[in-house]
């Protein structure tokens, strides 16, 4: 029997969203982790009981939690559920994320950009994104802030940075979107093992084909007028990127102002912005069957970070972007004025594909038919971080 | 010489380690911040890192140290906690700020 799992980060715990294929009844879990910001949860296609969530706060730090079976019960890495002391604690710091500085493998910890635009050091705050890897379920990539990629392989019980991202030599460029200087977006290519593609708020898109050692930008083609050179080689606010895994040389970007979309893995980007009411936003995502049908959940501006016009639209486009439509049936017409923060959109992959997002006044709501219409799972959650579901 | 030391954790910790209001730790030899601390790291390891940063061992800005009503957080970690804490007749407190959303 098919189903699927919602997993709803918040900003005071986490829950997990169960239904069958019908996508009409739904079971509620939660809160997990009640009363700490879960910045990203997400399960792993190789084994779908596995899923990594990160749990953090700005009094206790960072936390790794593992679930070995789909989210019922969780556990640091490394610390068994139920046993009092870790087997051997030396050997596990799950939530431990130290910058790599070694002469083997590292590279010197510099400096990027702070807001009042003097050089600041790389210091971790937070893991904004996980990504288990699509061959093996011991394998995960994390996303942090300060900007930096990490691998873990057993895991989670332990963390390696990829080095050659942060130490990419633009660094001092790089500088951080009002949420902190993030990497957010991890996409693995299913087709290439070796080609990765990542994106920074605020420093831009990165591309490496050789499994992390080096990483290239790319932003050719991104203009931002508000930085000094417009079309500079980084320091773009990409706030997400998307890609459906059928065709994993066309990319859609989700930028500070902007729709993007690449056919060449990166290599260039164009403005599909088209008819849309606003081109800011945070998310993007593509139809699980169909690589051309796009959706964003446009933002009335940089300045107002809620749905224009009080109507909570989100577009899609059957073309590949500019062409747009707006999809509003089950959405609220009036008096919303609700974000939709940059990872808080997935689909299923369903055969009618599923399309979920959550909302930072608590909504996820749901679309069954591909967002021709919504409802909401659930109305009333601490505000929505992040969501991403699974396909049983 | 072996002291219990009475310890109370924030409430999130608490969860986080599964365990009540206060705990008792064993401590060896000296009794001070670092040496109570470094037990009830290595007592709980799931807490390592919360209370105090990776690698460096500072203290993490949004906690405190209390006992006896009085606020260690400055103290060097390395000084004895007041004789009252090493006797176990009052407990070692790690406080969260109350603040935040």
């Amino acid at each position: 029997m098919s189903g699927v799992r919602v997993l709803v980060g918040t900003r005071k715990g986490a829950f997990v969203l169960t239904s069958d294929g019908k996508r009409e009844k739904w079971d509620v879990s939660g809160p997990h982790f009640a009363g700490w910001e879960i910045y990203h949860l997400k399960g792993s296609a190789v084994n779908p009981d596995r899923i990594y969530a990160s749990q953090t706060s700005g009094w206790f730090g960072q936390i790794i939690q593992r679930s070995d079976d789909g989210g019922k019960t969780w556990h640091q890495p490394g610390l068994p559920v139920g046993a009092e002391v870790a087997p051997d604690p030396s050997k596990s710091w799950s939530n431990k994320f130290a910058y790599d500085t070694s002469a083997e493998t590292g590279k010197p910890l510099t400096t990027h950009q702070f807001y009042d635009g003097t050089q600041h050091p790389w210091e971790f705050k937070r893991v904004w994104h996980m990504e288990p890897s699509l061959r093996d379920a011991e394998t995960v990539y994390a996303g942090i802030e300060d900007a930096a990629l990490f691998r873990s392989t057993d895991g989670g019980q332990n963390w390696k940075e990829l080095a050659g991202l942060r130490g990419h030599g633009t660094g001092p460029q790089w500088q951080p979107g009002a949420g902190g200087m993030c990497l957010h977006t991890v996409i693995l290519d299913p087709s290439n093992p070796q080609r990765m593609f990542i994106a920074i708020s605020a420093a831009g898109a990165f591309r490496t084909d050789d499994g992390g050692a080096t990483w290239k930008p790319i932003n050719k083609g991104l203009y931002s007028q508000y930085i000094p050179d417009p079309r500079a080689e980084v320091g773009h606010c990409v706030h997400h990127v998307a890609m459906n895994p059928a065709r994993p040389g066309v990319l859609f970007m989700q930028k500070h102002w902007d729709v993007m979309r690449s056919d060449d893995a990166g290599d260039s980007w164009r403005e599909v912005s088209g008819n849309l009411p606003t081109d800011f936003g945070f998310v993007i995502d593509v139809h699980a069957h169909e690589p051309e049908t796009i959706y964003v959940v446009p933002i009335k501006s940089d300045s107002e970070h809620y749905v224009h016009e009080g109507k909570l639209r989100v577009y899609r486009s059957r073309t590949g972007g500019n062409e747009w439509e707006a999809l509003t049936k089950g959405l609220p017409q009036k008096d919303c004025y609700v974000n939709v923060l940059r990872d808080a959109m997935a689909v299923d992959s369903l055969d009618q594909c599923g399309v979920y997002f959550g909302t930072t006044g608590g909504q996820v709501y749901a679309s069954a038919d591909a967002g021709d219409t919504w409802n909401a799972i659930v109305r009333d959650l601490p505000g929505v971080l992040s969501v991403e579901v699974q396909t049983l | 010489m072996t002291n219990s030391i009475r310890v109370v954790l924030p409430y999130h910790l608490r969860t986080l380690a599964g365990v009540g209001a206060e705990i008792e730790i064993a401590v060896e030899g000296r009794v001070t911040q670092r040496a109570v601390l470094d037990a009830l790291e290595a007592r709980y390891p799931m807490l390592r890192g919360t209370i105090r940063e990776h690698g460096t061992l500072q203290r993490r800005a949004f906690l405190r140290f209390f006992a006896s009503e009085e606020d260690l957080s400055h103290e060097s970690p390395d000084a004895e906690l007041p004789e009252a804490v090493a006797s176990g007749k009052e407990p070692f407190v790690v406080l969260g700020a109350i603040a935040g959303g």
